[in-house]
């Protein structure tokens, strides 16, 4: 116990000593699950991380480290930060969540950000973006697009942000075009472009010609490219080399002003802990240029939606909506609250198979 | 022209030598691709080297060493015995997993129930767990004669797809708003493999570890089954004259790794992860692998070649952070030094010669 104390003082004392050295440099830390050139989810990231170099120069000092695996890696590596004097630190994935926890309570003078995460703290903040906003709009082109009536969904991990993508989508595509049928196929990993290629394969040749999915790699896009007559969605970032087919649009995660607002408050002293889900209207959500291979009624369409869930008209789950099992979730009209979002475990009426347990 | 000679005996000095001629060269030929890479080649092998043990934050990192060393050794001095006597489990990742999964199932089974004896329990659950998942293959090979390369390595896949399934499953925290992985047994006591001494790193997995290369050191030197596996291993036949029973050596030796690679997985769990979660395993069956030949699969060779991975792991990181390297360099980094070693060791067998061969 001691000893911890001890431990903790010296690096608090060095970590003063460290950023009092260079006092008017804020120093900002980026951790990531996957490599900056994934193309997906850590390349929007470090384009976040990219923009608060431009947004303040010289002001700022940004690190990163790349490829850090979940647990005891990750907390090593977020201590190494903190002891070497970043007061902000960006911790961007789920499974970061208990390191970044324990990391913070060591260093009550820095700042932490924990993407997707429910933990928070004095000095741990949270967010995420409402992506299932994005999957509405990618529903209603899939739902119109479709001629074989079979939509793939390459999904990662049966966690509730990726049910409520499905859901979403399922619920958009079904509402153009009653027919419409998923197929999912859970790849259990968030980037590996061997199995995303093959769970693209399988999928197409169960007939899908539509491939949603919510793994980071572009190899999904590359497999559509190789069958042929098969559409894509970028997925955390544009992927707009595989356009105008068969990539039509896309999701693109625009992390940039939050990881700037979010610097600027540490810099100014107003940083508090806060919970932040931000969808399509702040920005957060970017929805990718919808390619000309999508017929024009069909894209207007899908801009229509886009719009009145960025003027807050319209929420992508709004009643009657039934359960899976056919119990009623949402009566006419009721739209769901963030608390069962946050934490949705259950497919809604009509999509086919289970939630992997 | 120069040319290969085999050496009518090993070199004893080579076999001693070429892991470190191996870091040497790595330490020059990864500053070569830093230096491409447009960093100071120096101060990036300073910064992987030299920072984790004397640098500044120090007092952090060496306990960190021991963190991630621990479990590397412990799986290595088991794979080390096989790989002696010529049997070869690869699979050593999904015993650890499996040895994580049995230990934190028996551990939050008693949840939230303190107890003294919950944590011995867990302990011989990982390592039953291990035990369990490396007789598939040692069974399958004493009855059917099956390559228990092939079987080991394929049941790692098997392995994370039982983790997978427990994570959103049965070990799910009922807290955990849905999301997958289990408690967090860091918050539960009787379950915690806490530092023994606070800060230190010195948790019950790196004394396990410090006991299995005692253990594995004494078994090879001085009793007679360490007699075996080693003579199994240079002289096959010799050895079955000499009344060794193969049947019983692969089901000693890929249970005995099995073992302690659940062990590893187990301590892995109640300590430094933490949690079960669909990404709990990080490769560190698979990279003993590189520790127990780093090793020269001799238990005090494993304990510093265990060491010097945890060192590139830490450094590396530190590197990525501060010189902003890209982990793909560090990864190739780390390729080199086995590359290295393996290029090395064929000096241990042959000679370089120079000029034409002489006709007898």
């Amino acid at each position: 116990m001691k000893l911890t104390k001890l431990l903790t003082g010296a690096a608090m004392a060095l970590g003063l000593a460290t950023s009092a050295m260079a006092e008017d440099k804020t120093k900002v830390g980026f951790v990531y699950v996957g490599p900056v050139g994934d193309g997906g989810w850590t390349y929007e990231h470090d384009q976040g991380r990219k923009a608060v170099v431009a947004e303040f120069g010289d002001k700022v000092e940004t690190v990163y480290v790349e490829n850090v695996a979940e647990g005891p890696d990750a907390e090593r590596v977020i201590t190494q930060m903190a002891l070497q004097g970043a007061d902000l630190i960006f911790t961007t994935s789920f499974g970061y969540m208990d390191p970044t926890i324990n990391v913070a309570k060591k260093f009550p003078n820095v700042k932490f950000e924990h993407a997707t995460g429910y933990k928070r703290a004095d000095n741990v903040s949270t967010y995420s973006a409402r992506f299932y906003e994005g999957r509405a709009v990618q529903g209603t082109i899939a739902g119109h697009m479709t001629k074989s009536n079979i939509v793939g969904y390459i999904g990662s991990y049966p966690i509730p942000e990726v049910i409520r993508g499905i859901n979403s989508a399922y619920i958009h595509a079904k509402k153009v075009n009653p027919d419409v049928q998923f197929k999912i196929v859970w790849a259990f990993t968030w980037f590996d472009p061997a199995k995303e290629a093959d769970a693209a394969k399988v999928l197409i040749e169960q007939g899908a010609d539509v491939i949603l999915q919510h793994t980071d790699s572009t190899a999904p896009q590359a497999a559509a490219q190789a069958a042929g007559n098969v559409i894509t969605f970028g997925q955390a970032s544009d992927m707009a080399e595989y356009g105008p087919l068969p990539r039509v649009s896309s999701i693109i995660d625009n992390w940039a002003p939050y990881y700037i607002a979010r610097t600027k408050a540490v810099m100014d002293g107003t940083w508090t802990s806060v919970d932040t889900w931000d969808g399509i209207a702040p920005g957060m959500v970017g929805i990718g240029e919808i390619s000309d291979a999508v017929p024009a009624d069909v894209k207007a369409a899908a801009l229509a939606i886009k719009d009145s869930i960025a003027d807050g008209s319209y929420h992508p789950f709004t009643g009657p909506i039934n359960k899976q099992d056919g119990s009623a979730w949402l009566a006419e009209g009721e739209t769901a609250d963030d608390g069962t979002l946050a934490g949705m475990n259950f497919f809604v009426e009509g999509i086919e198979g289970d939630i992997p347990q | 022209m120069i040319r290969l000679e085999k050496r009518p005996q090993p070199s004893r000095a080579w076999s001693m030598a070429t892991p470190l001629v191996a870091v040497l060269a790595t330490m020059i030929a990864g500053g070569l691709l830093f230096a491409i890479l447009g960093k100071d080649p120096v101060e990036a092998i300073r910064t992987i080297f030299w920072e984790p043990l004397f640098g500044e934050f120090a007092f952090y990192y060496r306990p960190q060493l021991l963190i991630k060393g621990g479990p590397l050794v412990l799986i290595a001095i088991g794979l080390s015995l096989g790989f002696r006597a010529g049997i070869w489990n690869i699979g050593a990742e999904g015993q650890y997993i499996m040895g994580a999964l049995f230990g934190a199932g028996m551990g939050l089974a008693f949840y939230p129930h303190e107890a003294w004896y919950i944590f011995p329990l867990m302990v011989l659950a990982g390592a039953f767990g291990g035990w369990l998942w490396a007789m598939i293959p040692a069974l399958l090979k004493v009855r059917f004669g099956t390559n228990e390369i092939l079987v080991s390595l394929m049941l790692v896949y098997v392995a994370e797809q039982f983790l997978a399934s427990m994570s959103l499953g049965l070990l799910k925290n009922p807290e955990g708003f849905g999301f997958p992985g289990s408690r967090n047994l860091q918050q539960y006591e009787s379950a915690h493999n806490a530092d023994l001494i606070a800060g230190s790193g010195m948790h019950w997995g790196v004394v396990a570890a410090l006991i299995a290369v005692i253990f594995a050191y004494v078994l090879l030197n001085r009793h007679m089954l360490g007699y075996q596996i080693r003579l199994t291993g240079e002289a096959p036949r010799a050895a079955r004259f000499a009344g060794v029973k193969p049947a019983r050596l692969i089901l000693f030796c890929l249970g005995a790794s099995g073992m302690l690679a659940g062990l590893a997985g187990m301590f892995e769990v109640s300590g430094p992860s933490g949690q079960v979660s669909i990404d709990f395993n990080v490769g560190y069956g698979f990279t003993a692998i590189i520790v127990a030949f780093l090793g020269r699969l001799h238990p005090v060779g494993i304990m510093l070649a265990g060491g010097l991975m945890a060192l590139t792991y830490i450094g590396g990181d530190i590197a990525q952070s501060n010189m902003g390297l890209p982990s793909a360099a560090i990864q190739v980094f780390q390729g080199m030094l086995l590359f290295f070693l393996l290029a090395f060791d064929l000096l241990t067998n042959f000679r370089l010669r120079l000029g034409k061969p002489e006709v007898a």
